[in-house]
């Protein structure tokens, strides 16, 4: 954590590099035209002051007025429109899905962070991460809309509520920072703060295993059981009333509206809480909501579990595919246990 | 010529002021200088209530802890201090108190085209601002002026609804101002005073009015469809009831960003007429300086989702709205740079006035380059919600506008008042005002750097430097915003006559009397002359107040022409 003096945040993300950068050119382009404006000022002061005896006849013409107003707007024109496509780029790279990221889960409400990790880690109000590989967080709020602020990796993204947004960074430095919510959110808003925990990455595979609990897919498996969903899905491909599961997530799937949508956690999630918002083309418009059934924690486990079968080829992801559970008597603890 | 000066003269004992003296005279009036001065002292009143609360919060912001106000306390503060200084300070500034006064007297007008409109718009200014003030009083509000759903529709326990119907009203006082400018200045401009001899405040609030009546309907909507929801439980902004949380950003930033524009185009305005009077040249580009204003106030409508790029709106939005955003840059820096190059080859007095348009050119100049910061997407990500933007808006709307607006005051308190207040003391305090300013709020760019998101009561120690400047900066500001309370008044009863035309300002409102009559002009004015015509000052001319003519042989005296039966 930072303590003393300072005038820039550290920097400890890859993405941070680059808003850095552009910071600066803002910086200097700020500072040039202020200083433009005030040193032009200041001299007109100087050289046109009321008491001093300067020719002051020779106005300027009317075509070099013009010249003049082309000029000036022509100029600064220029100069944003190269600042436009530069930010625009890093922009629109920040919002590209990124390569094999690690998932995290986040549940944003008044007021607290709520992580969960694949492996089945939890924790509040912190964030633990490895350096140098890329990190996805899956984020959802309760309540109200909140922001998941890390100044040192120069990112934000809110946090809105029954819709998930996706924010994403690689950590370059091991360290400890910042955790902020950035939007207003009531009462303990500037309590709603937290700290994130940079590791090298063996140490974070070993915080994160250091766990009792089971990993969420393993968890997300016994929900979808629970909650029937094979029954209508997962079958062999043809010959069933949903679509399959398994070889699902990230897959890019035809809509009955006639266009495509990437079966990533949004489209997934809004896929079961409302299911005809987004049908897929071929299907019957048959299942219900489930959005009264499954709590945000809950979902985070379903949509790891249908990542844990991402590959699979199978009619019907196996109980191989994740690893071995005892069936039976663990099913209601963790249905119930984690969501709260 | 002279036997006009004459008249003048020897009408001065009656004016606007002393022409009935009761309150009732005041309450019931119809002419828009005394609705003018009504505004500006509702006005200050509720600058002064949003000041502190402002005051209380620096104070606490002074410690990393929140060791003095609750986090409720400190959180429906800010919401009041918000509320207030937009809706009931920054956005009638200019328009209600100098745009009153001035448009007709600089379109040669005897008064507005509804008179009775106009006053009528005061009572529900006031009404909405004590409405609001007692919504404070029982409890308050604590959603920021912002009113972000769910947030104010469905979780915040406090006194939303009514804060909501405070700026409903007051809604429709901007609105029949606005209404009001816009047919003035189609119907009643004088004999001669064709568009383009318009002095450039004109073109602003033009500008503005077409702003308050196209924009503040759809602020109303939006705040009507939260009480809506809060009452009703209709489904509109909250997810839970299959409202949606974003729709209430666009509909609310659909006014509130060209709202941001009705508080600094009138700000320009006063700027474009202070300039070349203290130059003594006439302004530099007027066509340009007029056309960007109507530009700004176009491209302000869509500009909006600039305030959602870290929201979840789509990336594609984002890019549109990124590119739109610039491009407001160009025509404020066609401003910025004609009032400059006005500068160049003029004749330049420092005085109060100009201190505070200097000011505010600097400031507006500063305020608006880290507008480009903040348009600029990628930027905006790490600053959005972070003090960056506590001090990107308070250096346009502070450093700009309540410069523009006592740069204003202390311009035409001459005209108002026919008195004149201390050069010096008014000199001084542009000054304070200007380095309190920046002490204040400059810190806050580097806050927002580091990251020190806005709205919170507590912060890491490592920002407490920051803050501190800020408070001291503040208190420093706020010794600028008191003193002209005091040397105004002292000015107003005891101060010397300022004469007519102390600035030898050459507006078609210097034309009139200082205080001027009831109804303006003795006779209405006939204009042949474009605005700014500012003669080449000679060697001999001075600008010593409380001289009736001038005191330049060269400086040619204005026609007025009788035009009898109008």
């Amino acid at each position: 954590m930072i303590d003393e003096f300072q005038i820039l945040p550290e920097a400890a993300s890859r993405g941070a590099y680059a808003i850095d950068l552009i910071a600066w050119a803002l910086l200097a382009i700020s500072t040039f035209f202020s200083l433009l404006i005030m040193f032009a000022i200041l001299v007109f002061i100087i050289r046109y002051w009321h008491r001093r005896q300067v020719p002051r006849e020779s106005r300027i013409s009317g075509k070099r007025k013009l010249a003049l107003e082309i000029v000036w707007s022509t100029i600064p024109l220029g100069i944003l429109l190269v600042m436009f496509f530069w930010g625009a780029v890093v922009y629109v790279e920040a919002h590209q899905p990124p390569v094999d990221p690690i998932e995290v889960n986040v549940v944003g409400k008044q007021w607290m962070w709520k992580v969960a990790h694949e492996s089945g880690r939890g924790e509040i109000n912190s964030l633990h991460l490895p350096a140098g590989r890329p990190v996805r967080l899956t984020m959802i709020s309760q309540d109200v809309i909140h922001s998941f602020f890390i100044p040192a990796f120069r990112n934000k993204q809110d946090v809105l509520p029954r819709r998930y947004t996706t924010l994403w960074f690689e950590a370059t430095e091991p360290g400890r920072y910042h955790l902020f919510c950035a939007e207003y959110c009531g009462t303990s808003h500037a309590e709603m703060v937290g700290e994130v925990v940079v590791q090298e990455p063996e140490e974070y595979t070993r915080w994160a295993a250091a766990t009792e609990k089971e990993p969420l897919a393993q968890r997300g498996r016994r929900l979808v059981d629970r909650l029937g969903c094979l029954q209508c899905h997962g079958l062999v491909d043809g010959f069933q009333t949903g679509p399959p599961l398994n070889g699902l997530y990230g897959k890019t799937v035809p809509l009955e509206n006639g266009t495509t949508a990437t079966a990533d956690a949004p489209y997934l999630r809004r896929s079961i809480i409302d299911p005809q918002a987004d049908r897929r083309a071929g299907y019957e418009s048959v299942m219900p909501s489930y959005e009264d059934k499954i709590e945000p924690d809950q979902m985070f486990e379903i949509i790891a579990y249908l990542r844990s079968i991402k590959d699979a080829t199978g009619p019907l992801a196996g109980p191989d595919t994740i690893p071995e559970e005892s069936p039976g008597n663990s099913n209601s603890e963790s249905a119930n246990g984690e969501g709260g | 010529m002279k036997s006009g000066m004459m008249e003048h003269a020897l009408n001065n004992d009656t004016n606007y002021l002393n022409d009935g003296t009761t309150l009732r005279s005041w309450l019931l009036t119809t002419d828009h200088k005394r609705i003018g001065i009504l505004y500006m002292l509702s006005i200050t009143f509720f600058f002064f209530i949003g000041g502190a609360a402002a005051v209380l919060f620096r104070l606490e912001l002074m410690t990393p802890r929140g060791d003095m106000l609750s986090p409720d306390a400190y959180n429906k503060l800010f919401s009041l201090h918000g509320i207030v200084m937009v809706w009931f300070f920054l956005i009638p500034a200019v328009p209600n108190v100098l745009g009153n006064f001035l448009i007709p007297l600089m379109i040669g007008a005897r008064d507005l085209a509804f008179p009775r409109l106009n006053l009528a718009s005061w009572y529900i200014f006031m009404a909405g601002g004590l409405f609001t003030l007692l919504v404070i009083i029982i409890g308050g509000v604590d959603t920021g002026w912002t009113f972000y759903t769910p947030y104010s529709s469905t979780y915040a326990n406090t006194y939303v609804i009514l804060a909501a119907t405070g700026i409903f009203i007051n809604g429709f006082s901007s609105i029949a101002t606005g209404l009001n400018f816009i047919v003035t200045i189609h119907l009643l401009r004088a004999p001669g005073m064709i568009w383009f001899r318009l002095p450039l405040f004109v073109w602003t609030m033009y500008a503005t009015s077409l702003i308050m009546v196209l924009a503040t309907p759809v602020l109303a909507v939006a705040l009507a469809l939260i009480a809506v929801e809060r009452i009703f439980h209709v489904g509109i902004f909250d997810p839970a009831i299959g409202g949606d949380p974003l729709l209430f950003q666009h509909l609310f930033w659909f006014y509130s960003h060209p709202a941001v524009y009705i508080m600094i185009l009138p700000g320009m305005g006063v700027v474009s007429e202070i300039v070349p009077c203290f130059a003594r040249k006439p302004l530099f580009g007027y066509t340009f300086v007029a056309m960007s204003s109507l530009a700004i106030a176009s491209l302000g409508f869509l500009v909006w989702g600039h305030h959602m790029f870290v929201s979840g709106q789509s990336v594609y939005a984002g890019l549109i709205f990124s590119l739109l955003s610039m491009l407001v840059a160009i025509p404020s820096a066609i401003k910025v740079f004609n009032w400059t190059a006005t500068l160049y080859k003029g004749t330049i007095f420092l005085k109060t006035p100009m201190l505070y348009a200097l000011g505010f050119i600097g400031l507006f100049t500063i305020g608006g380059l880290t507008g480009i910061c903040l348009a600029t997407l990628a930027f905006d990500i790490h600053v959005h919600d972070t003090y960056f933007i506590i001090a990107h808006f308070h250096y346009v709307m502070v450093g700009g506008m309540v410069m523009a607006y006592l740069g204003g005051i202390h311009f035409w308190w001459p005209k108002m008042t026919g008195k004149m207040y201390n050069e010096w003391l008014g000199r001084i305090n542009a000054l304070i005002v200007f380095l309190g300013f920046n002490l204040a709020f400059f810190p806050q760019f580097i806050l927002g750097y580091l990251g020190n998101p806005r709205r919170y009561h507590v912060y890491p120690d490592e920002f407490q430097v920051f803050h501190v400047m800020s408070s001291l900066g503040a208190s420093i500001l706020g010794v600028g915003y008191v003193l002209p309370l005091f040397y105004l008044i002292w000015s107003y009863k005891f101060g010397r006559s300022s004469g007519q035309n102390p600035w030898h300002a050459r507006g078609v409102e210097w034309e009139a009397a200082s205080p001027p009559i009831k109804h303006n002009f003795y006779e209405v004015p006939v204009v042949d002359y474009p605005a700014y015509d500012y003669p080449p000052a000679g060697p001999d001319f001075t600008m010593s107040e409380g001289e009736l003519e001038p005191t330049s042989p060269e400086q040619p005296q204005r026609r007025i022409t009788s035009s009898h039966g109008t």
